[in-house]
C-alpha cells in the first residue's frame, strides 16, 4: 500500500524542507519521519521519501542501507540496544546482554515472540561512564543492573 | 596540574541550567552581541590567541581552521557545521554540553557565523542523543523568540539561523568529510581531500567543520579575551590553551565528564578525578577515545633531547605528563577527544582488543580495501586467538594487516584502527604469547570485574 504521511508529517516535512538549500538535503530527517510512521523503511516508503524529494529511489534505497538506524525489515513494537563496546564492556555489558536475551527468549538481532520488543546491540552510544546501558525507544537507562534491567522489561512486556 | 574549571560547566548542577533564563542571568548572550558588532579578522584572532586545540580529536588550532575561509562571493554561501556525532567509544563530553548547556553552543554559533562570514550553522547530532536534540531545539526556539537568531540577531543585520540535524547510525559520519555527505542527504562515505571543507564543504560551499565543544567554547574566549583564556592551560607556551572536558570511564571508582584546565595528568584524571582504580591495579589507560594507542604505568618517557616536547618529564612516568595535543603525539599516542578508558589488571587485554576490532570491523564505511578487508581479517583472527583456535604466527599477520592500512586509506578511521591494534599488539605481546599458548587460560579472559 502506497506510503501516506499523516498531517502532523506532512506539516514537519515543511519545516524540514525549509532548512536546507536543495531537497536532497532533506533525506536523511524525512526517513526518520517515515520510519516513525511505518515502523521500517518498506518500499512503499522508499518509493515515497524519493518522490517527495525528487530523488531516484536507488539512492534512496542506498542510503536507508547505509544507516544502522533504519530499519529494512519490520521490528517489535519497542526497541531496545544494548551498548556493547570497551567502556560498557568494562562495566559488565555482557552480562546484561544474556539477561535481556533470556528475559526475552531471543537472541539479540530479534524480535520477541509476542511482537512487543525487538531486541539489539549497539556500539558506543556515548554514555561510557555510567555502563552498562541501553536505549530504550529514546531513552538511555544507565548504570543497570540485572533489577533495574527486569523493571524495564516487566513494562515492556506488560507483564 | 590539576586545575578545576567551570568555563563550560557552570551551570551543569544548576536546576534548569538548560534553560534561557538561566543562561542569561550568567551574562549569557552578550559575547553574541558584541561579535556581531565586530569585524570577521578581529574575532579569528581572537581564536588565534586561545590556542583553543579542536576538541573532537586533532587538535588542529581553531582559530587557523576559520582563518581558510575566504571572502565571501556573491550566490556562495558560507556554512558552519558543529560535529555532535559524538561516535568515538569513551567518549561521552558532548553530549553533557547539549543536555545541561545548550544555549553555550547556540550562541558560540552565532560567534562563529560571524567571524567565518556565514548565516547558517547545522548541528550534526547522532541520531540515539533524543535529549540532546530536544534540548538543541528547545535553546534554537528560546533564542529565537528572543530575537537572538533570526534575520537581525540583537537587531543587527546579520540573519544567523541554526539548526539541528540528525544523523541515523554511523560512527564514520563523525569524520568531517563523510559527515558533510550525510548532511547533504547522502551516504555517510569521506570524500577524498582537497579540495578541503573551506573550499567545497556543505553543498560545495566554503564550510568550517568543529566539534561542538570547540563551538560551546567560543563565548568563553570571546568573555575572558583570547590570551587570558589560553593561559589557563599549562601548556599555553605550547599553543594548547584553555579549558576542557576531560572524561574517564572504565574501571575507575568516580568514572565521569570533569572540566579541567589543559595541563591536566593521566595520573590526576585516573586517581583524582577517577577516585582510583577499581578492583586492581592499572594495566593500561586508552587516553582519548579507541583510536588512541593505549599507554602502560610502567613506561617511562624518554626525551633527552631538549628540544623535545617532552624534555621536562625526561625519566618520569607517562602518567605525569600534562595531557597536550603535542605531549600525546609525542608519546606515540594521541590526546583524541580527551576521554579516557582505563583498564584494570583484572581485564584482559587480548579481549579489550577484541572488542574494539569487532567495533572497527562493523564501523567500516568499506570504501577503501585495505581498511575494508583489513578490519575483518583483524577480527577474524582475534576471533581464533579469543576461541583458543589460533596458531602464534598469527600474531605477526595481524602485525602485516595493521601495517597495511596505514597510510593506504582514504581518511584517518584507518589511522584509527591500525594504530590502537599496533599499541595493543606492541605492549601487549607476552600476554597475546601466552593466551595463545594457553588458549585463553593463562587471562583472567575477562573484561568485566
Ligand atoms: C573516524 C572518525 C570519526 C570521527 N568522529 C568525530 C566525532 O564523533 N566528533 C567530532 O567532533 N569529530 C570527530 N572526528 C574528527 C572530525 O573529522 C573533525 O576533525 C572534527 O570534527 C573537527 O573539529 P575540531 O577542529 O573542532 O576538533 C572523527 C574523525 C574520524 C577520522
Ligand atoms: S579508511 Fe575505512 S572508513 Fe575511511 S573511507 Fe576508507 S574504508 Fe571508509
Ligand atoms: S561504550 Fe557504551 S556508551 Fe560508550
Amino acid at each position: 500500500m502506497a506510503f501516506v504521511p499523516t498531517p502532523d508529517h506532512e506539516d514537519k516535512l515543511k519545516q524540514i524542507l525549509n532548512r536546507y538549500p536543495n531537497k536532497m538535503a532533506a533525506c536523511i530527517p524525512v526517513l526518520h519521519l517515515a520510519q516513525q510512521q511505518n515502523g521500517w523503511v518498506s518500499d512503499d516508503v522508499t518509493a515515497w521519501v524519493a518522490e517527495t524529494l525528487d530523488l531516484s529511489t536507488a539512492h534512496v534505497f542506498g542510503v536507508a542501507t547505509f544507516y544502522s538506524l533504519f530499519n529494512t525489515e519490520p521490528v517489535g513494537q519497542h526497541q531496545v540496544w544494548v551498548c556493547r563496546t570497551l567502556s560498557c564492556a568494562l562495566a559488565g555489558s555482557d552480562n546484561i546482554l544474556a539477561h535481556c536475551e533470556e528475559r526475552l527468549g531471543v537472541q539479540a538481532g530479534h524480535t520477541s515472540a509476542d511482537g512487543r520488543v525487538t531486541l539489539r546491540t549497539a556500539e558506543c552510544l556515548a554514555s561510557c561512564g555510567s555502563g552498562p546501558m541501553m536505549q530504550v525507544d529514546r531513552d538511555y537507562h544507565e548504570n543497570l543492573t540485572r533489577e533495574k534491567v527486569d523493571v524495564i522489561l516487566d513494562r515492556l512486556t506488560g507483564g | 596540574m590539576l586545575k578545576r574549571t567551570t568555563h563550560l560547566s557552570a551551570r551543569y548542577d544548576v536546576d534548569n541550567g538548560h534553560t534561557l533564563d538561566v543562561y542569561l542571568k550568567d551574562g549569557g548572550y552578550e559575547q553574541a552581541k558584541r561579535a556581531l558588532s565586530m569585524e570577521r579578522a578581529a574575532i579569528v584572532d581572537e581564536m588565534k590567541a586561545a590556542n583553543l586545540r579542536g576538541r573532537g580529536g586533532a587538535g588542529f588550532p581553531m582559530g587557523v581552521k576559520w582563518s581558510f575561509m575566504p571572502e565571501v562571493q556573491p550566490g556562495k554561501p558560507h556554512y558552519l557545521v558543529v560535529n555532535a556525532d559524538e561516535g568515538e567509544p569513551g567518549t561521552f563530553k558532548d553530549r553533557t554540553l547539549m543536555e545541561k548547556d545548550p544555549h553555550s553552543t547556540i550562541e558560540g554559533c552565532i560567534i562563529a557565523c560571524r567571524a567565518m562570514g556565514a548565516h547558517t550553522a547545522y548541528i550534526y547530532v547522532r541520531d540515539e542523543l533524543h535529549l540532546s536534540k530536544d534540548r538543541l531545539w528547545a535553546a534554537i526556539h528560546e533564542a529565537k523568540a528572543k530575537g537572538f537568531l533570526g534575520a537581525k540577531p540583537f537587531g543587527v543585520d546579520y540573519p544567523v539561523e541554526v539548526y539541528v540535524h540528525t544523523g541515523a547510525g554511523a560512527y564514520i559520519c563523525g569524520e568531517e568529510t563523510a559527515l558533510l555527505n550525510s548532511l547533504e542527504g547522502r551516504r555517510g562515505e569521506p570524500r577524498l581531500k582537497p579540495p578541503f571543507p573551506a573550499q567545497s564543504g556543505a553543498f560545495g560551499m566554503p564550510t568550517t567543520v568543529n566539534n561542538l565543544e570547540s563551538i560551546a567554547a567560543v563565548p568563553a574566549v570571546m568573555k575572558l579575551g583570547g590570551e587570558a583564556f589560553s593561559k589557563l592551560s599549562t601548556l599555553h607556551e605550547a599553543r594548547d590553551g584553555g579549558c576542557r572536558l576531560f572524561g574517564v570511564s572504565g574501571h575507575v571508582n568516580t568514572p565521569g565528564i570533569y572540566e579541567c584546565a589543559v595541563g591536566l595528568t593521566l595520573r590526576e584524571l585516573i586517581y583524582d578525578l577517577g577516585g582510583g582504580v577499581k578492583g586492581g591495579q592499572l594495566l593500561a589507560v586508552i587516553p582519548g577515545g579507541s583510536s588512541t594507542p593505549l599507554l602502560r604505568p610502567e613506561e617511562i618517557v624518554d626525551a633527552p633531547d631538549e628540544k623535545s616536547p617532552l624534555h621536562k618529564w625526561h625519566g618520569q612516568s607517562v602518567l605525569d605528563v600534562p595531557m597536550g595535543v603535542d605531549t600525546m603525539r609525542a608519546l606515540g599516542t594521541m590526546l583524541g577527544t580527551c576521554c579516557a578508558i582505563v583498564l584494570s589488571d583484572k581485564a584482559c587485554p587480548v579481549r579489550a582488543m577484541h572488542n574494539l576490532m569487532r567495533f572497527y570491523r562493523h564501523e567500516s564505511c568499506g570504501q577503501c580495501t585495505p581498511c575494508r578487508e583489513g578490519t575483518g581479517w583483524i577480527e577474524r583472527i582475534l576471533d581464533r586467538i579469543v576461541a583458543g583456535e589460533a596458531e602464534m604466527e598469527e600474531l605477526d599477520r595481524l602485525h602485516e594487516i595493521a601495517g597495511n592500512i596505514m597510510g593506504n586509506t582514504i581518511c584517518a578511521f584507518g589511522e584509527g584502527t591500525a594504530m590502537p591494534a599496533l599499541g595493543f599488539l606492541r605492549k601487549f605481546r607476552p600476554d597475546f604469547e601466552q593466551f595463545v599458548k594457553t588458549g585463553g587460560t593463562s587471562s583472567t579472559g575477562k573484561l568485566a570485574l
